[in-house]
C-alpha cells in the first residue's frame, strides 16, 4: 500500500516542531525581541503563496480576483520581509560587549 | 523548474531558517543567523517565481507589489523607536494573519493554479488545511490589531469585560469548529466566508479581556498563531518551507508564552480568560496605604547614596521604557563607574511588554550586553549589594509575592532587591503597579522614594553625581 504524501508532509511538520522547540530554548534570553521579529520575518515566507496566486492563471487572461489577493498579499508579506529582517539587524547591530579600554 | 528540484530548494530554505534562529544563541553569532534568515528568504522568493508560469502583466503588477512592501518595510524598520517594539511586532504579526488570509481566499477561488482541484471541488484534505489556515489567520490578524492598538493606546490597556464573555467565545468557537467540518460536504462561499468572519470575530475578542501587562504573553501567543496559520497554508500548498518555517515560529512563540507565564506564576489559561486585575485592591490595603510613613528624598540624596556604594544594581521595567530614560541611565552608569562603583542591570523576565523589551533598550543605549544579566543569575547578588535602583519596574520587586499566600502575585518570582543595603525605587506616584497590589517594600526602612518621572529623576542625579 501506497503511503499518503500528506504523512510525509505531517513527519516534517512534527519533527520541525520539536527542532524548533530546542532550538529556541537555547536562545538567550536577551535575545527574546530580536527572536520574535525574526521569526515574523520567517513567517512571512507565505509569500510563497501570495505569489502562486499572483500569476494564477485566469481563462481570459486578464488580472483575475486571484491575482489581485495574490498582489495584496505580496505587498502585506513583503512589509513584513523587509521590515521584519531590517528591524532584526538594526537591534542585533546594538548588542556589544564591554569595551575594555573604555572602561579603564 | 521542476517539481523535485524547487521541493529541494525549499527544504533549503528551511534549514537557513533553523539556522538563523540558531544564530540567535548568543548575541555574536545572531549576526550570522540573520544573514542566514535573509538568504532563506530571497532562495524562496526566487524558487517560487522559477516554479510559476510567468504572465508578462502579472509580472510588472507583483513587481509593483514587491516594492511597495518593500519600501514602506524599509521605513519602518529605520525609523521605529525602540521604545515601540512591541507594537511593531504585534503589527507585524497581524500582516502575516491578513496575508495567510488572503492566500487562502485565493487558493479557494482560484484551486486550479495551486493544484487543489477545481473550484467547489476541492480535495478534501486541501480544504480542511485551508478552512485552518484561515481560521488561524484571520484570528492572528484582528488579534494582533487589538494588541497593536493596546500598546500604542490607541486603545484603554485595561481589560474588557462583559457578562457571559466566555460563553460567547466558547459558542463562536465550536462554530468555527462545526464550519471546519462543514466544508468537506459543501464547499460554498458562504460557509468559506463565514468562517472567516467567525475566526475575525474571535480574534477580537480573545484580546480584548486582556490587560496591558499581560501582553507579553498575548505577543508571544500571537507570534505563535502566526505561525500555525502558515503552516495551515503550508500544508495546503503542499510547500515544506512553509510547513517547517509554521512549525518553527509556532513552537517558539509557544515557548516563549510559557516562558512568560512562568515568570507570572500563572498558567496560560488564567492569563488568556483575562481581567488581572481589575478588582484585587481591596478597600483594607488602601487604607493601610494611607497610614504606613514613606520616606521620600531627593536626586542628590540618591547621587551621594549611590556614589559612597561599593555595587549598585538596576532593575529596570515598563516605566523606564515609557519615560524613554535608558540614555540618561547609561550616563548615571557611566558616572557611578568613574567613581568606581560596580555596577550591573538585573531583568525579570516579564518586566516591559514584551519578552526581552529591556535588553533591547539598554542595548539601544549602549550599555555592553555582559553588564545585563536575567533574574536566576543575580538574584543571589543582592545580599552582598549597597544600593539598588529601580526604575520603572514595581511588581516585579513586590516581596509580598513570596510571603502572603493570599495576594493574587504570590510564588511569581520576583527580583530580592529588599535584600539591598538600601533600595532607590523611582516612581510617580504611590499607586500600586498592575496586579493592583501594593508593594511593600515602599515602607522599609532601607527603602527611600524617589517620586518623579524616571528620565528627569535620573538625569538630576546625573547633575548631582558631578
Amino acid at each position: 500500500m501506497e503511503i499518503d504524501p500528506f504523512i510525509f508532509r505531517l513527519s516534517i511538520f512534527v519533527l520541525s516542531i520539536f527542532i524548533g522547540y530546542f532550538v529556541v530554548w537555547s536562545v538567550t534570553p536577551s535575545l527574546h525581541t530580536p527572536l520574535m521579529s525574526v521569526t515574523n520575518a520567517i513567517s512571512s515566507v507565505i509569500i510563497v503563496g501570495a505569489i502562486i496566486a499572483s500569476f494564477s492563471y485566469s481563462e481570459t487572461g486578464d488580472i483575475s480576483f486571484s491575482n489581485i489577493l495574490g498582489f495584496l498579499a505580496v505587498i502585506l508579506a513583503a512589509i513584513n520581509i523587509f521590515g521584519g529582517f531590517l528591524v532584526t539587524q538594526r537591534m542585533l547591530q546594538m548588542y556589544k560587549k564591554k569595551e575594555k579600554k573604555k572602561n579603564k | 523548474m521542476s517539481a523535485n528540484l524547487s521541493s529541494i530548494l525549499f527544504l533549503i530554505t528551511g534549514v537557513l531558517f533553523i539556522l538563523a534562529l540558531r544564530g540567535l544563541s548568543s548575541p555574536e553569532t545572531s549576526r550570522m543567523g540573520n544573514f542566514f534568515g535573509i538568504t532563506g528568504m530571497v532562495l524562496a522568493i526566487v524558487v517560487s517565481i522559477l516554479s510559476v508560469n510567468i504572465l508578462f502583466n502579472n509580472l510588472i503588477y507583483f513587481i509593483i507589489a514587491l516594492s511597495i512592501g518593500g519600501i514602506i518595510g524599509g521605513m519602518i524598520a529605520f525609523k521605529i523607536p525602540m521604545t515601540a517594539m512591541p507594537q511593531l511586532v504585534a503589527g507585524f504579526h497581524s500582516l502575516v494573519g491578513l496575508a495567510a488570509v488572503l492566500v487562502a481566499v485565493s487558493a479557494y477561488y482560484s484551486p486550479e493554479s495551486f493544484g487543489l482541484g477545481a473550484y467547489q471541488n476541492i480535495k478534501t484534505a486541501s480544504i480542511v488545511e485551508m478552512g485552518l489556515g484561515v481560521s488561524i489567520g484571520a484570528i492572528t490578524f484582528t488579534g494582533s490589531i487589538i494588541a497593536f492598538m493596546k500598546l500604542q493606546g490607541l486603545m484603554s490597556g485595561s481589560p474588557i469585560t462583559f457578562p457571559g464573555q466566555h460563553y460567547l467565545n466558547a459558542i463562536l468557537g465550536i462554530l468555527i469548529f462545526s464550519l471546519i467540518i462543514y466544508l468537506i460536504s459543501n464547499q460554498s462561499s458562504q460557509i468559506f466566508w463565514m468562517l472567516i468572519l467567525a475566526s475575525l470575530l474571535i480574534g477580537f475578542l480573545i484580546i480584548i479581556p486582556i490587560g496591558g501587562a499581560d501582553m507579553p504573553v498575548v505577543i508571544s501567543m500571537l507570534n505563535s498563531y502566526s505561525g500555525w496559520a502558515a503552516a495551515g497554508i503550508g500544508f495546503t500548498l503542499e510547500n515544506t518551507a512553509l510547513i517547517i518555517t509554521g512549525a518553527l515560529v509556532g513552537s517558539s512563540g509557544a515557548i516563549l508564552s510559557y516562558i512568560m507565564c512562568k515568570g507570572m506564576n500563572r498558567s496560560f489559561l488564567n492569563v488568556i480568560l483575562g481581567g488581572f486585575g481589575t478588582d484585587t485592591s481591596s478597600e483594607d490595603t488602601k487604607v493601610k496605604t494611607e497610614q504606613k510613613p514613606v520616606k521620600s528624598g531627593n536626586a542628590e540624596d540618591a547621587a551621594f547614596l549611590m556614589k559612597n556604594a561599593s555595587s549598585v544594581i538596576i532593575v529596570p521595567g515598563y516605566g523606564m521604557a515609557v519615560a524613554q530614560a535608558q540614555h540618561a541611565l547609561r550616563e548615571m552608569v557611566d558616572k557611578l563607574k568613574k567613581n568606581d562603583v560596580k555596577v550591573s542591570y538585573a531583568i525579570h523576565p516579564v518586566a516591559g511588554r514584551m519578552p526581552g523589551h529591556m535588553n533591547v533598550l539598554l542595548a539601544e543605549a549602549n550599555v555592553p550586553y555582559d553588564e545585563v544579566f536575567e533574574l536566576d543569575n543575580i538574584n543571589n547578588d543582592f545580599a552582598n549589594t549597597d544600593v539598588a535602583y529601580v526604575i520603572g519596574a514595581n511588581d516585579v520587586t513586590n516581596p509580598v509575592a513570596k510571603t502572603d499566600p493570599k495576594s493574587p502575585i504570590f510564588g511569581m518570582p520576583v527580583l530580592d532587591v529588599e535584600k539591598c543595603k538600601s533600595v532607590l525605587f523611582v516612581k510617580r506616584s504611590m499607586s500600586p503597579g498592575y496586579a493592583g497590589v501594593d508593594n511593600e517594600l515602599f515602607y522599609r526602612d532601607n527603602t527611600l522614594m524617589l517620586f518623579a518621572d524616571a528620565k528627569k529623576m535620573t538625569e538630576d542625579i546625573v547633575k548631582s553625581l558631578d
